[in-house]
Order: structure tokens, then sequence, then C-alpha cells
């Protein structure tokens, strides 16, 4: 039932106007969608997918432009017209009240009534007939607190369609799912299509949209520059349109280094690095066995099995540490890195990664076991002592920790290193500004104004800020935490690209990350966390989607 | 203009001018509906604070203490944390200053007994500040109850420590008059300012602006104690001691305050007199919260509030003297909502990642 371009028009939307103060978001941006197709909208990060698709939910008027719903101008529309059109969004930070039932949450706003009192059982039952109808499946009498996130999305999801939607847009669904949930997401997309539902997806995520979408529009610093259908398209055309210009793609869709930057993978690179208007089928064969049969053993430096004969830069044994809602987050964990190491740290998250890199940073205590950086226990250093010893973090949460937003680019940068940059107590603003210059001008920051306030950057630019000053020339561990979570296409490969400079200057790297592409694409050992234990650890060669995901969700154990 | 001193005037000038002119237009409707001409109460405000030497000085008087209680609040803010206490801590620091000059020997000279008076007024208000800094550093209790709490402590404290132990004079509840420890009068050396109040602490007042200034905005500490107020994992991470940044904070303006009671105490009367503090310590809350938690912000919304305060003495023919503390409540509630108002209405830019990236593109 895949949409085609006879088929008749759920959405049109042309020459859309949007701008806020000085800012277009939107300028001349298009998006028509047909009935019955799962629609994907793409751009990166700041290209005004989000904007664009608040416009037609009702969220925002737009300042230009026409916005059609199933044949009927709708420009200028409320939430509240459009919910009654069958329009209906589920935004990525869910909007469920977590002391209520399944049930309960889905009939909020428009619950049944028996005289005054709430009608639960007729909640229930009427969530059960929809559930069955739709195929999505839901227990209405559990609470959403105990709930995963791909299930909670589920709900999010059954609660627009009990409100009679029948344009679905969802705003990033995939960001806080597991590579299993993810896949449970695209059956309940294809099932809602099925019964005629049309789905619009926001994402930046290329993988994603190549498996479960029809059609694809393609959107960059807010217009709308191209659509396509992804049956005939690959994604490296995609990512070029989405960037302007050709991007090198591994398999997964994740972007790779520039050539040449790990000797005896450059070659590798190359045969993988389909630039744009490479034949889909050999990317994706290539890749991963490729790169993994004919470079490892020449290209890493580490042993590809952890043998902890070397001298490892970080070595933790037996660590326990605490978290918020588990006394053993970390349980009993002991890993070691060699320099010039990247270990990859896969698993769903909440199962220990968090506590673990802060436990390795110094902001949460370790209950037992040692962490020692190149022969020196660090565990009962303080977080300070352990930045001076070149133990740097790049916070999973820039937002809150790895950035004073309303501070400027400049007094980011020198967070941490304050001392650095200061005479007898009076910070040195010449020093500052000198080095923030040349810091941005290394990591091509955007605005290149030192004075800027790191709030007016967008997610890209400032995790730049955040890798810059967490990867000074002699750092010695660094812990990278979802190094690239919201960030664009373009600022990936940039991040990537220090990340494995960083490794043949001999540094040894955790890597923490949600994406498995990441892991895969970076790693030279894989280590997968679930529920506070190490479960297995491997080299990079006998690692796959699919085996990591077997272990993040404890099927293999 | 640029777009930084542009944002640096919306969001710190323009809320303060919106607020006052609400307050303004609030206070022609309060005049008109007693049957007065505000243009008339006006002119009799201003003649009666600025238009007269003596007015100027007793402007000068009041806003110096609320200098010192204003800042102490502001680096409270600055640093993440509510001081509602700078009151107790004014009041401990005039105490320990009365006191200290009590003990001294009678015919010391000013030039030590002043400074050793001051600084004990500092102390005096740098515990009171402590306690409360600390914890809400080891333990965790919110500093808003425990300043407030340790208000009523400290009050009571000093009122038993006046009328219990036979500090005060019989029949009164202030101590003896000690002159060795007096800050001489503006009036020695201005002759125009003759019996007015004002005295040489307006001079250390404009001192502590410049030195706060300078250590909230120049120094490394100040570096630490912002990133510490706006983002404290942020700083955490980055291997700035919190709970040691809140409790020198917190010892700080506790010490700031402090030396407020100074102005009353060795500069005024010469004697501590209990319950002097009169609610300066509260009003430094609102000078605070008008002056942006700029020091120099502070200063000029201590003029303001002065101004209203000597003001309303001066307009008490035409209308009750309490319309400007309903001036005043005006003043701080248009600024407490015009902050995040005002931008929204001027920017009109929500945070999401759409528009701040497109920002620079």
């Amino acid at each position: 039932m895949s949409g085609g371009e006879s088929g008749e028009v759920a959405v049109r939307m042309a020459g859309v106007l949007k701008c806020f103060g000085p800012v277009r978001a939107n300028s001349d941006a298009s998006l028509d969608v047909i009935r019955g197709e799962i629609h994907a909208v793409v751009g990166e990060n700041g290209a005004g997918k989000s904007t664009l698709l608040r416009v037609l939910s009702g969220m925002y008027a737009p300042d230009g432009g026409r916005v059609e719903v199933f044949g009927r101008d709708v420009t200028g529309w409320s939430t509240a017209d459009a919910i009654a059109a069958g329009v209906g969004m589920v935004h990525q930070h869910f909007m469920l009240v977590p002391t209520l039932t399944v049930a309960e949450n889905v009939v909020l706003g428009r619950e049944p009534m028996t005289g005054l009192t709430f009608d639960r059982s007729s909640a229930e039952q009427s969530l059960e007939t929809l559930s069955r109808e739709t195929g999505l499946a839901c227990v209405p009498s559990r609470l959403v607190s105990e709930l995963s996130v791909g299930e909670a999305q589920r709900v999010e999801i059954l609660k627009t369609l009990y409100r009679g939607a029948t344009l679905l847009i969802l705003d990033e669904p995939t960001a806080v799912l597991s590579p299993p949930e993810v896949q449970e997401l695209w059956r309940v997309l294809r099932t809602v299509r099925e019964a005629g539902t049309t789905v619009i997806l926001v994402t930046h995520k290329l993988d994603e949209l190549m498996d479960v979408t029809d059609r694809i529009t393609v959107m960059r610093h807010g217009r709308t520059v191209g659509g396509m259908r992804t049956r005939e398209t690959t994604p490296a055309e995609i990512a070029t349109a989405m960037v302007g210009r050709a991007v090198r793609l591994d398999a997964s869709g994740m972007p790779v280094g520039s050539s040449g930057d790990d000797e005896g993978r450059g070659n590798d690179d190359d045969a993988v690095g389909a630039t744009a208007g490479a034949p889909p089928d050999s990317m994706i064969v290539s890749s991963a066995r490729d790169r993994i049969t004919r470079s490892t053993p020449a290209a890493i430096i580490s042993a590809p099995i952890p043998t902890y004969t070397d001298t490892p830069r970080l070595r933790i044994r037996s660590l326990t540490v605490a978290g918020p809602r588990s006394p053993r987050a970390v349980d009993d964990i002991s890993l070691a890195i060699a320099p010039g190491e990247i270990l990859g740290l896969a698993g769903v998250e909440g199962n220990g990664q968090t506590e673990l890199v802060e436990a390795i940073a110094g902001l949460r205590a370790a209950i037992s076991g040692t962490i020692v950086v190149d022969g020196t226990d660090v565990t009962r250093y303080s977080i300070g002592k352990r930045l001076a010893l070149g133990i740097t973090h790049i916070p999973e949460d820039r937002h809150a920790r790895g950035l004073v937003l309303d501070y400027s680019i400049a007094d980011n940068l020198v967070l941490g290193r304050q001392k650095q940059y200061s005479n007898s107590g009076s910070m040195n603003r010449a020093r500052t500004l000198a080095f923030a210059v040349d810091r941005i001008r290394a990591f091509d920051i955007r605005p290149a104004d030192p004075n800027a306030p790191a709030r007016a950057l967008s997610g890209g630019n400032q995790q730049k800020i955040v890798v810059a000053r967490e990867m000074p020339a002699d750092f010695r561990v660094l812990l990278a935490a979802q190094p690239t979570r919201g960030v664009d296409v373009g600022a990936i490969e940039f991040i990537h690209d220090q990340l494995r400079a960083a490794r043949r200057a001999g540094k040894a790297i955790l890597l923490v990350s949600a994406e498995l592409h990441e892991i895969l694409a970076l790693s030279d050992r894989i280590a997968v966390m679930y529920r506070g234990k190490l479960v297995t650890e491997m080299p990079r060669a006998q690692a796959s989607a699919s085996v990591l995901g077997a272990w993040m969700t404890g099927a293999r154990a | 203009m640029t777009a930084t001193t542009r944002a640096a005037f919306e969001e710190g000038v323009l809320p303060t001018i919106t607020a006052l002119l609400v307050a303004l237009v609030a206070g022609d409707l309060l005049i008109l509906s007693y049957g007065q001409s505000p243009a008339e109460v006006w002119r009799l405000m201003l003649s009666g604070t600025w238009g007269n030497a003596y007015g100027i000085a007793q402007v000068l008087y009041k806003a110096t203490t609320l200098v010192f209680t204003g800042l102490s609040v502001a680096i409270g803010l600055r640093a993440g944390l509510f001081n509602v206490g700078a009151e107790s801590q004014l009041a401990a620091g005039g105490f320990c200053a009365g006191a200290l000059g009590l003990l001294l020997p009678a015919g010391i000279t000013p030039w030590l007994a002043v400074p050793m008076c001051v600084s004990a007024a500092m102390i005096g208000g740098a515990l009171v500040g402590f306690v409360p800094g600390v914890l809400r550093a080891r333990f965790g209790a919110h500093e808003v109850i425990a300043t407030i709490m340790l208000n009523f402590v400290v009050l009571a404290f000093l009122n038993w420590a006046i009328s219990a132990t036979g500090l005060a004079v019989p029949e009164t509840l202030h101590t003896p008059v000690v002159a060795s420890s007096a800050i001489p009068r503006l009036a020695a050396y201005i002759p125009m300012f003759h019996g007015s109040a004002a005295n040489g602490t307006i001079v250390l007042a404009l001192l502590v602006v410049v030195i706060s200034a300078w250590l909230l905005f120049r120094s490394r500490f100040g570096y630490e104690l912002r990133a510490v107020g706006l983002q404290p994992m942020a700083a955490e991470s980055a291997g700035i001691r919190v709970p040691r940044v809140w409790i020198t904070a917190m010892v700080i303006g506790g010490a700031i305050a402090g030396l407020g009671g100074t102005n009353f105490v060795l500069g005024y009367k010469n004697y501590f007199e209990d319950g002097f503090s009169g609610g300066a310590g509260f009003l430094g809350i609102a000078v605070a919260l008008v002056g942006r938690n700029n020091p120099f912000g502070v200063l000029l919304a201590a003029l303001f509030f002065a101004t209203l305060s000597q003001g309303g003495l001066a307009i008490h023919a035409l209308v009750p003297k309490q319309m400007v503390e309903v001036l005043e409540g005006i003043v701080i509630l248009a600024v407490a909502v015009s902050v995040p108002e005002v931008r929204r209405v001027l920017r009109a830019r929500p945070r999401t990642p759409v528009a701040t990236a497109a920002v620079e593109a």
C-alpha cells in the first residue's frame, strides 16, 4: 500500500514562511504527502523540519504560504482544529502522566463518564478494542511509570489514534529507543499504514528511513530542497541533499572520517566510502566485514582480545557504583583500555553506562573497586585532580553538564581550566580570547565569535565546544558519552574524525553511545552493559548490530 | 548596537525601565484616587529628596544600607542561592560592631577602633551567612528555609543579648554611646548636609560595589561562582567544588550585609539598637532584583528605593506615606514579571533547536 504519486493527497504545504524575530526557520518550504504512505522529512539539525511540522499541526501559524490537509485549506489553524481534523503529533518528549494507567492516559481529556465519575472499565474496554483493531499491544491497567520507553511511545501513538487521528506526525521517534524497540516501532507504523493512516516521520538518521518509508522530503536551511521515492534513492544521495555536499557514509548510514586518518584503514574507507551516487548494494555489503578482515591487525595498536597484559591507560577493577535507582547501578565491572584504543560500550540506556562514566570522571563515588590511569590510582581523586591528570569527559547531557549555556563560547572553552587562564585570582581575558579564537578556528565553531553565548549556537556547534575543550593535546583518557547525540551529519563526521585522530595519538577512549552504528564505526573492541554488568566483550571483528542487540536486551547471557 | 550589547540591554535594563513605567502609571492612579494631582505629588517627592541638600543626604544615608544588603542578596543569587537572611546578617553585623566598641578601651584612637569594629561587623554577618551555607552544602537543607528561620533565631538572640544581659542602657533597647569608634558624618566635610545621618560608610559602600563587580565578573572565583549559579552540574563536571562555592558565597554575602550594620551603628547613632535593621535586609531582595544582580545596578536600585522611602515623608501632606510602600511592591512585582516576559515579546524566539540553529546559518 505504499504511496504513489497517483494517490489522494493528504497534505500539501507550499511556500511556507515562518520567522522567529529576525530568524527565518522556514522560507519557501513545501511538503506533499499522499494518503496512506509513510513519509519522512529529513534534514540536519536546524534545517526547519520541526518548525514545518509544527505549522502543519497548528502549533505555529505560518507567516506566509499555504497549508492544505485532505484537500481543505487550513492555513493558520490551531492545534484544536488540527486534532479535530484528525492530525495528531507524537512529540519527542512524551506527554504522559506517569502516575496514571495506560488507559487513563489514553482517554485523558476525553474521559468516558458515568454521571460525574470517571468510567474506568469503559475506558479500558475502548482501549482494548482500539488495541485489537490497530494491532498495537498494550496492557490498559498498567501504570505509565512502569513502562519502557518503547512502550510509552506506543501509548502516545494509541492516544493519538484514540482521538481519531488519520494523519500521524512523529518527531524523532527513535531517538530514545533500543534497536529491537525501533524494529517494533516500524512494525507498528506499517500496521497503522495498513489501516489507512498517513504517517509523517521526522528524522536525521538515514538508515531508518530506508527501512520503513515510502517517500522522503529533504530540507536544508529552512527550505525544501528535494523529494524522492525511497526505493529509487540511496543514503548517499539523501545525505548529499541534506548537507549540500558529498558526505562519506558507511553501510549503516553513519558518516565516516576523511580518508587516511587511520593507516591501513584508508583503503577500506575508500572502498566503503560511497560518495554520492554509489549503488546502495555495494555500500551495504562491503563496510564492516571488509574493514575487519583486511585492516584490523595492522591498524590497531591494541590487541583485539582483552589480554590485560598490555599496560592499559585506563584500568578498572571490580568497580561497583550506586545509582539513583539501583544500589548497584555498576555491578563489579572490570575493564581496561590500551593506549590508542577505543572501547565501545553498548547497551540500552539506563543499564549503568551513565553511572560508570560518572564514576570514572569523579562525579559519583565508587562503593568498591579501583580506577587506575597510567599507573596512578585515581579512585579517591577529586574531579579537579582527575582533570589535571588528563581524564576528560564529554558528558551525555551537554545542556546540563557540558556547557554553561549563558556563558560565551570563550568562557565555555576554558571551563575546568580557568586556573590556567587567570593570573593571581583574576581571569585573563586576553589569553582566554586568544585561546578561544584558536579553538574556534580549529574546530570550525560557528558563529566564529568568542563572545557569542553558547545558548545561541546549534546543537552541533555547542557539542563542538565541548569536544574542543575536552580534547586538549595532553589528555590521557577520554570518556565520550553520546558524543554525537542530537548533532547534525556534518558535525558527526567532524567529531568522529577527532576521536580517530586521538586514537592515533595514543589516547584511550571509552565511547558510550546509544547508536550502535557509531559504536561499530569507531570501536576497536566492544563491550555490552546490561543491568549494571559487563555481559560480554568482543573484538570489533566479531560484533554486528544483531549480535550486540541480543546482548543488550539480555537475550544472550 | 551589536547583538551582545542589545541582548544585555534587553535583559539587564529594559525590564527595570518597564517596571518603573508601570509603577509610575500605577502611582498616578493611586494619587488620583486620593483626589490629588499626580504632577504635584511627584514634584513634592523630588523636591523633598533630590531638591535640597538635606534630602539628598538622607537618600544617600538610606541607600548606603540598601547597597550592602542588595549586594549580599545579589551575590547569593549569582551563585544560585536565595539569601533571605540579609536582615539578620545586617543586625548581627551591627551588633558585633557595637559590642566590640563597648569592649575597647575608652581612649582608643578611631584609626584603630573603626577598622576593628568594621571588621567585627563583617565577621558577625559572615557567621550568620555561614550557617545556612553549610547547612545547604553539607545536608542539602534549602537556604530559603534556613535563612528565614535563622532570621528569627538571630533577631531574638540579639534582643535577649541587649535586654537580659545588661548591655543596654536602662529603660531603652540600645547600648551606651561609644564615641571612639564613630565613623564621621558627611556634614563634617560638607556643611550643607548638616543634620543628616549620611556618613563615611558611603565610601565603604562604593568600595564594596567596585570590589563586588570585580569579584563577580573579573575574578576566577566569580567565574566559578556564576557557573555554579547558572549550571551547577556543568560546574561540577568542570571540577569546581560546588558546595565550597555555596559556602563561600553565603559567607561573603553575610559579611557584606554585616558591613551594612556599620552605617547605623558606627556612622549614625554610635550605639547598637535592637531592631535597627528595620526591614532594610528584606528590602535588599528588592534592590538585588531591580538591580538585576549587577553591583552597579544594585547601587542605582538602592538609590531608587532610598528615594522612594525618603520621598514618602515629603508627600505625606497630600497622600498617605504608605503609598510609597505600595509603589515599592508594584516595582518589585513588575520587575519579577517583566524579566522573562519582556524578553519573550521582544525576541519572539522560542527555545527550539530550529530557531537557534538558524541564527548560525
